[in-house]
């Protein structure tokens, strides 16, 4: 029997830019789509079962314990650069004093949460999307469906929990050590009156401050769990496939991380100088 | 598990998968076109084709892994499609799935991959549990003191096997084998298949098997359905170009099955002496 002709494959009608452009378009919106099907699977997830403790353990062991190291040396080591290159200016003008309020007040509402989240972002959410990725292109997570497991339930939602509710005890982790490396930088190296240096933190960092960095956190923990694990779940095959996913969770986490920053910042200031008219603003 | 969800086990006399026109495509690709197919319960089939002709594709449908793009995969007469989230779970629990590189899970010892399925489900307490699994994996052929071992210090064999044990502990009505023998030596292939087989034989369990493995199609296959990629066919041709006995596959009329089951290049050899041509 003669071999068929090839059958002409459907892209191959006619692709003009036009098709091309149209094409990205669909893809991003179908994209953006599947996050938030994704998201949503996750919440419902949440509340119709709850997790399992040897899925739990470890995801919150992996998430929290072992990023303690990395979050607190990173923020120790921003407080004291902000020590230093805030230094000189304020020297300058006479207000070496004030450093503390400075660094302190920069530490708690910005840096801290930021900083935490982006190391988070980096050391947890690419080793999660890599790691789902390995077990998506491995055929793992079919086999948790062929055995009657729901995988966003059981390998999402630990990781989700994880993320949300222990990044506010890092991005604590990270003021405090920020708030000790700019201290020591700036009333042991510097020579800041020390009294005067705690004085004025005293005056300009309040609560509110600090609860103001902790609550934007809990965004950047549940954006950082939410995308990581969706590009691991859609992680293409082979090593580069699963490379491109880890990449991809962190470019994105971080993106979300800025963004978030950005947009909780200005709704929540909104929010609050219509309550406090006379007021700064919160974030 | 209710008592509901685990009864209505199969009419032998009537099919228990059956696909009616079904079509699945990936974003450009069409992959699987029109099929039509019935496996009766009892039978063992085994699916042969090129690779990228849809085999595995076939599977994932048949267990709801994947929704067809159009047409329909009914188990045990019932519309996959038209299943709850909680149906299509209990219905899967009818299957065991053996994958193509096992998919055992990474982070799990041998012992809780084998567990799984039971467990996840509150199938048993854990004192039957540890019976069943040590039972599981008697019945594969696995060696004693194996169960506290992790997945990557095994071999390619055993890991198809505690693969195959996993899928045997929640005593499936169906097996799916997705390239059973796929990177094994020839006795372990041997092996694998001898499984298959008794699998078919004590559990009474209907067996479906994507293979390239003609040994494996003697060996175990009571029915055979062969497929052809799409892009080699015209579109008026059918995508499976032969269904009946292992017995009627050497010296069927249709040269693209000869060589399949002979393992010949034909018509590719001048193909690919084309393309170098065409640079």
């Amino acid at each position: 029997m003669a071999v068929a002709a090839p059958q002409a494959q459907d892209s191959a009608t006619h692709v003009t830019p036009v098709h091309r452009v149209g094409e990205q378009v669909f893809d991003i919106v179908a994209d953006i789509g599947d996050v938030a099907m994704f998201s949503a699977l996750t919440f419902s997830w949440l509340f119709r079962r709850r997790p399992r403790w040897s899925t739990l353990v470890p995801s919150m062991y992996a998430i929290g314990v072992s990023s303690v190291p990395v979050v607190a040396i990173t923020g120790t080591f921003i407080g004291m650069v902000l020590a230093v290159q805030a230094h000189s200016q304020f020297a300058l003008m006479g207000l070496a004093t004030r450093l503390g309020s400075v660094i302190n007040i920069s530490l708690v509402k910005e840096l801290g949460p930021v900083l935490a989240a982006t190391m988070l972002a980096g050391r947890v959410g690419s080793a999660m999307s890599a790691e789902l990725g390995t077990m998506r292109v491995t055929e793992q997570i079919d086999a948790l469906s062929a055995l009657g497991t729901n995988p966003i339930n059981y390998l999402v939602v630990p990781r989700f929990l994880g993320c949300f509710l222990l990044i506010p005890l890092l991005t604590l982790m990270a003021d405090f050590m920020g708030v000790i490396g700019g201290a020591v930088v700036s009333t042991q190296l510097l020579g800041v009156d020390s009294f005067a240096y705690w004085q004025h933190s005293r005056n300009y960092v309040g609560g509110m401050d600090l609860f103001a960095g902790v609550f934007k956190s809990f965004f950047f923990g549940a954006a950082i769990a939410l995308i990581s694990c969706h590009r691991g779940f859609h992680s293409r095959a082979g090593a580069e496939g699963v490379g491109r996913a880890a990449t991809e969770a962190f470019v994105y986490s971080f993106i979300a991380i800025l963004f978030l920053d950005l947009t909780i910042g200005i709704a929540w200031n909104a929010m609050y100088r219509t309550i406090w008219p006379q007021s700064a603003g919160l974030l | 598990m209710s008592e509901a969800d685990l009864a209505g086990l199969a009419n032998p006399k009537s099919p228990i998968v059956e696909i009616t026109d079904l079509t699945m495509r990936f974003r450009h690709q069409t992959v699987l076109r029109d099929i039509t197919l019935q496996i009766n319960a009892g039978q063992t089939l085994c699916v042969i084709g090129e690779s990228g002709c849809g085999k595995t594709v076939l599977l994932k449908l048949m267990i709801g892994l994947l929704r067809p793009t159009r047409g329909v995969v009914k188990f045990d007469g019932r519309d996959l499609s038209k299943l709850s989230e909680h149906e299509l779970t209990m219905t899967r629990l009818r299957f065991g799935f053996l994958f193509q590189m096992a998919a055992l899970f990474d982070s799990l010892s041998i012992y809780d991959n084998v567990a799984f399925g039971p467990r996840e489900h509150n199938l048993y307490d854990e004192a039957t549990l540890k019976k069943i699994v040590t039972e599981r994996l008697q019945e594969v052929g696995l060696p004693d003191g194996l169960e506290h071992k992790k997945p990557a210090e095994l071999s390619g064999g055993q890991r198809k096997r505690v693969g195959m044990a996993r899928a045997l502990a929640l005593d499936p009505e169906v097996m799916l084998y997705d390239e059973p023998t796929t990177g094994l030596d020839p006795i372990m292939s041997d092996v694998i298949n001898e499984l298959i087989l008794q699998t078919a034989q004590t559990k009474k369990a209907t067996g479906i098997v994507v293979t390239h493995d003609m040994k494996t199609v003697l060996k175990v296959a009571d029915r055979v359905v062969m497929f052809y990629p799409l892009a080699r066919l015209r579109e008026d041709e059918s995508q499976i170009l032969y269904d009946g006995p292992p017995e009627g596959l050497e010296g069927h009329p249709d040269s693209r099955v000869r060589q399949f089951v002979q393992g010949e290049a034909g018509e590719r050899l001048r193909e690919m002496a084309q393309n170098r041509a065409n640079g």
